[in-house]
């Protein structure tokens, strides 16, 4: 016997912490505000597809199209790095391994957000480079 | 107490996929994460777009002659079946998870109409990518 406290008195205090639901909803709050982004994101891409450096330009200096992209690809940074560390969590069980993925993974999605929203923000205050 | 100080004992391990008979639910669950992991690597590509816009016009040209060639726009068309996937499929949970559709017969449907849903909307998508000179 290495404690008189009953399995009850320990459990109580352990466990959540609280915070699930809030990031259970912010995951679906992420997941709607990428519907309407994400149809926009196709109309995007087919514009962009069809023009060149210039056009580019010029249509990313519009503050409708640089808001939205900017919101569209941090949004979705936010959402696809939850949605790998769920995958990392489900299938990597060497606890070495899967803190190095869930921090690789982290750290992927945060570069790959901040470069982009920088580079946008670059292009829509100050042009492009002629 | 005596049973927790001890090491952790062999659990039982969940039936695997080995022994499931393949029905749709299941291939759509598989196919919402397998779609989800294309679409992180779309999102590093369109990282990789906003860099060459910010690079100048010969970095943006690269980048639109590599997505252009036939591998990118393979890369493309998968990227495109991925998102329609997962966009309809996403749906199909918020709408779990709001409670509703988990009768049998509904999840089947569903997971049809989202199969359907993305074949159709990819062809419609690339029509219209070739008829506004996109590709």
């Amino acid at each position: 016997m290495d404690s008189y406290r009953t399995p009850l008195s320990r459990a109580r205090g352990l466990g959540s912490a609280k915070h699930g639901v809030g990031a259970w909803i912010g995951e679906r709050v992420a997941a709607i505000a990428l519907v309407p982004l994400t149809l926009w994101g196709v109309f995007a891409v087919l514009r962009l597809a069809a023009g060149d450096y210039q056009f580019a330009v010029h249509w990313i200096a519009h503050p409708l199209n640089a808001v939205l992209m900017i919101l569209l690809l941090g949004i979705s940074f936010w959402h696809m790095c939850g949605g790998l560390r769920v995958v990392i969590e489900d299938y990597i069980h060497v606890a070495l391994n899967k803190s190095a993925l869930l921090l690789l993974n982290l750290f992927v999605c945060g570069l790959a957000g901040a470069l982009s929203i920088f580079s946008i923000l670059k292009v829509a205050f100050g042009g492009g480079a002629y | 107490m005596s049973d927790a100080a001890k090491a952790p004992r062999e659990r039982p391990l969940s039936p695997h996929l080995s022994i499931w008979r393949w029905h749709i639910t299941m291939a759509s669950s598989i196919a919402n994460r397998a779609t989800g992991v294309a679409l992180y690597v779309g999102a590093l590509i369109a990282a990789a777009w906003a860099l060459s816009l910010a690079s100048g016009p010969d970095a943006y040209a690269t980048f639109k002659a590599v997505l252009g060639s036939p591998l990118g726009l393979v890369v493309m068309f998968g990227l495109t079946v991925s998102f329609f996937y997962h966009l309809a499929n996403g749906i199909r949970h918020l709408v779990w998870d709001a409670g509703y559709g988990f009768a049998l017969k509904t999840a089947n449907a569903a997971s049809v109409f989202v199969f359907a849903f993305t074949a159709a909307a990819t062809i419609a998508v690339w029509v219209v990518a070739a008829m506004t000179g996109a590709l």
